[in-house]
């Protein structure tokens, strides 16, 4: 007991230590207490030579364990490396058509490809895949090389507008500078702009010379856009009676496109970027933003 | 004064062992029963099982943190209805304010776990090596022969096959016990089930066996605490010195007549697991396990005198009990407002989680609406936002879930992945499913920047919904 009752005289041990005549009792600890402070000293010393711990100049000691935070994490790469090992494989050898239907696989490409996404495409076509100007949204259900899955797969993985590649590659296209190049006049274009404006139901900047642009736009433009305007996804050549516009759908930024064209490219992921399991991955999670076909 | 030159005390002690002398009587007896039934709960309630469907677990009792879910019997707590456990927690907090306060130490003295397993492992040890006297023998005894020996280690096999088994079943809670038996038996449970197997098995062990009162003494928060609930109406195991006192021994012609009932027989103390003596007034070390009173109330039978020399008494009584009153009856004691006080919230907190629990909906969502774009044109020039709805189905089975828009019929829904409105949620999971929200060109919802609208979730199994307001960006946004 903590407090030493002395029953003879009910007087109480003292430390023997006077203040100013006062006094302290003495309230022994346990000496098991005492016992394991020093054993916590002799383990905290242990732990130290156990493990980095005595900084130096530049780095500190290692430890004799050789235990690194450094070391964990690329442990712990590895270990979810080799875990993933069985699931990555199974996804870059399924059919493309098969992923979504398969739960456990879809997921997977899903969040996996949502953080393909974040590291490789987000800085052009934007954190939330809604794209830029230039940069296709990849939100809408608008095209501009197809929409299914295996055409997100070979885009993701050729790249688009890739000059350096074999000649099976099928993402290549230019639309001409028809007027850097002078292929039209001046007025030509004039003409052709507003009568593009039309096409998708806008106000031209001047009815007079929609007529005129009709002419222009069969005899320049329809080969790749449609006489209808509708496009050719095999040449990347945008729909042009739709309410998406890549650059924009005013009187300016088309005189632009016409004078200068537009030339779109994207980088391939294929190779030495990402494995294929990665590829399918983030073109099955773009396929799954809303507008996959 | 001090004497300087006295060599100084010194401010540690070694442990002076405590070899309590069995007792019986009533409170003993309450108590073998207490430590029967906590001992049976606590070892047998993993073993339980419950039917919740195919996909779920059928333990009654699990802790899955693997998962976070806590089953109970007919109650699953997922994460987000934490506040179920914090509400228990509470009540826990307030019941033991309210024992403390109505009758002292009574969860020390008769529920603790320190004090439950150490009166089991005294119960072992008075088993293999007997009673007080012979316990004390066997201690002072300094050679180590044969016999001290053979009882030592027969002691310390039973205390840590006890200590393994308390350690073990505690394991048994955060995963299914009949596969982790099977695992741990045969080596192949995980290595964290076989360290906090080892961790609980020597702490018991030492705690039990040999740390005893000194973790009640030395390392428990709680007997500081509870003096601050306790107040001159508490009852708590207490010593009638008025009627005591002068204590001696009851010798034929030596003056008994002018002595007190107490005849200093040290039964009081002798069965003691605290090693204490009561007739020194409330103490820190006094855990009220009221074995005392037995041991006293044993003896005074014996002497012919009225039992309750040593008994539950409350301060305030004291005064009228010296004046030869009779003391205030016990509801009189308990029925005060610090008690009530405590019941009712107690109460409170206990109702509030009932009807939480009854009105706990059976179909639950949240809707989140993407924001990056807050809105994305379509080719037609319609307008079309994209919500992360989570689905949860708390059923063992795989249940379909439908979903629609309730009050705007301008707006059209459409779901990633699925031709229809229904998604198969599968069994006790959170689902995260992606739905689309279109208006039309040209409509209020197209131009607006924002509109308010209903989604409602349906679990066509049951007929049981659930909605959400939500809000639909347009153009101007």
């Amino acid at each position: 007991m903590s407090d030493k009752h002395k029953k003879d005289d009910h007087d109480y041990e003292t430390t023997g230590h006077s203040w100013d005549g006062i006094e302290e009792y003495n309230k022994p600890l346990p000496k098991w207490w005492l016992m394991i402070f020093y054993a916590c000293i002799v383990w905290g010393v242990g732990y130290t030579i156990a493990y980095p711990a005595w900084p130096g100049v530049r780095t500190a000691t290692a430890g004799l364990l050789g235990w690194s935070t450094r070391g964990n994490v690329e442990q712990a790469i590895q270990d979810h490396e080799a875990e993933l090992a069985p699931i990555n494989e199974r996804l870059a050898s399924a059919e493309l058509t098969e992923i979504a239907g398969d739960p456990e696989l879809n997921t997977y490409a899903q969040n996996a490809g949502a953080a393909v996404f974040r590291t490789w495409c987000a800085q052009c076509h934007g954190s939330g895949a809604a794209g830029a100007k230039g940069y296709p949204n990849l939100l809408d259900d608008d095209w501009l090389w197809g929409g299914t899955i295996e055409d997100i797969h070979y885009t993701v993985t050729a790249g688009i507008r890739n000059e350096d590649t074999d000649e099976e590659y099928i993402r290549q296209s230019a639309m001409p500078a028809f007027g850097r190049d002078d292929l039209l006049s001046g007025e030509e274009i004039d003409q052709v702009v507003n009568f593009v404006m039309t096409l998708s139901g806008e106000e031209p900047q001047d009815a007079s010379l929609v007529e005129a642009g009709a002419e222009v736009y069969d005899i320049n433009c329809a080969s790749c856009h449609a006489e209808d305007g509708t496009g050719d996804r095999t040449q990347g050549a945008p729909n042009l009676t739709d309410a998406i516009w890549l650059y924009g759908g005013d009187y300016e930024t088309l005189h632009e496109t016409v004078y200068n064209a537009r030339y779109g490219i994207m980088p391939p992921m294929g190779g030495a970027d990402l494995s294929e399991a990665e590829i399918r991955a983030v073109a099955t999670y773009v396929h799954g933003l809303g507008g996959g076909e | 004064m001090a004497d300087t030159h006295q060599p100084a005390p010194s401010l540690y002690e070694a442990r002076e062992p405590i070899f309590p002398r069995r007792v019986s009587g009533k409170f003993r007896n309450l108590k073998w029963w207490l430590m029967a039934v906590m001992l049976g709960i606590y070892y047998v309630t993993p073993w339980i099982r419950w039917d919740r469907g195919p996909e779920l677990p059928d333990q009654a009792v699990l802790l899955d943190l693997a998962n976070r879910r806590f089953f109970f019997f007919f109650i699953e707590i997922w994460p987000h209805e934490f506040y179920f456990v914090a509400g228990l927690l509470v009540m826990a907090g307030l019941g033991l304010f309210l024992f403390t306060s109505a009758l002292g130490r009574v969860w020390c003295g008769y529920a603790c776990p320190q004090t439950v397993w150490t009166d089991l492992f005294i119960l072992v040890e008075r088993w293999i090596e007997g009673d007080r006297n012979a316990r004390l023998r066997l201690h002072r005894q300094k050679k180590w022969d044969i016999r001290k020996i053979r009882l030592r280690i027969t002691k310390w096999v039973a205390w840590f096959l006890i200590a393994l088994a308390t350690g073990g079943a505690w394991i048994f809670y955060f995963t299914d016990a009949p596969t982790l038996l099977l695992n741990l038996v045969t080596g192949n449970a995980h290595p964290v089930a076989y360290t906090t197997m080892l961790v609980l098995t020597a702490t018991t062990f030492a705690f039990g066996g040999f740390a005893r009162e000194q973790i009640c003494i030395y390392a428990c928060p709680w007997p500081r605490i509870q003096a601050a609930m306790m107040d001159e109406d508490t009852l708590t195991v207490g010593y009638r010195d008025w009627r005591g006192e002068p204590r001696g021994k009851h010798r034929k012609g030596a003056g008994a007549e002018n002595l007190g009932d107490c005849i200093d027989c040290h039964a009081c103390v002798n069965v003691c697991p605290m090693g204490i003596d009561i007739r020194d007034g409330q103490q820190l070390a006094c855990i009220t396990c009221a074995l005392c009173i037995d041991a006293c109330d044993d003896v005074m039978e014996k002497i012919g005198k009225p039992r309750g020399l040593i008994d539950y008494l409350a301060l305030s009584d004291e005064t009228r009990e010296r004046a030869g009153e009779a003391p205030r009856a016990v509801w009189k004691h308990v029925f005060r407002p610090r008690v009530i006080l405590y019941t009712a919230l107690w109460s409170l907190v206990g109702v509030g989680l009932v009807v939480a629990l009854v009105l706990r909906p059976d179909v639950e969502m949240t809707v989140a609406p993407v924001r990056n774009p807050t809105f994305v044109v379509l080719s037609d020039g319609s307008i079309r936002n994209t919500y992360d709805v989570r689905l949860r189905n708390k059923h063992g089975e795989e249940r379909p879930f439908a979903l629609s828009i309730a009050d705007n019929d301008r707006l059209a829904i459409t779901l990633e992945g699925e031709d229809d409105l229904i998604v198969d949620v599968p069994a006790n999971e959170t689902y995260l499913q992606r739905v689309y929200v279109t208006a039309p060109a040209g409509t209020d919802a197209a131009q607006a920047e924002r509109t308010e609208f209903e989604l409602r979730l349906e679990d066509t199994t049951t007929g049981h919904s659930a909605t959400k307001d939500t809000v639909f960006n347009g153009r101007d946004n």
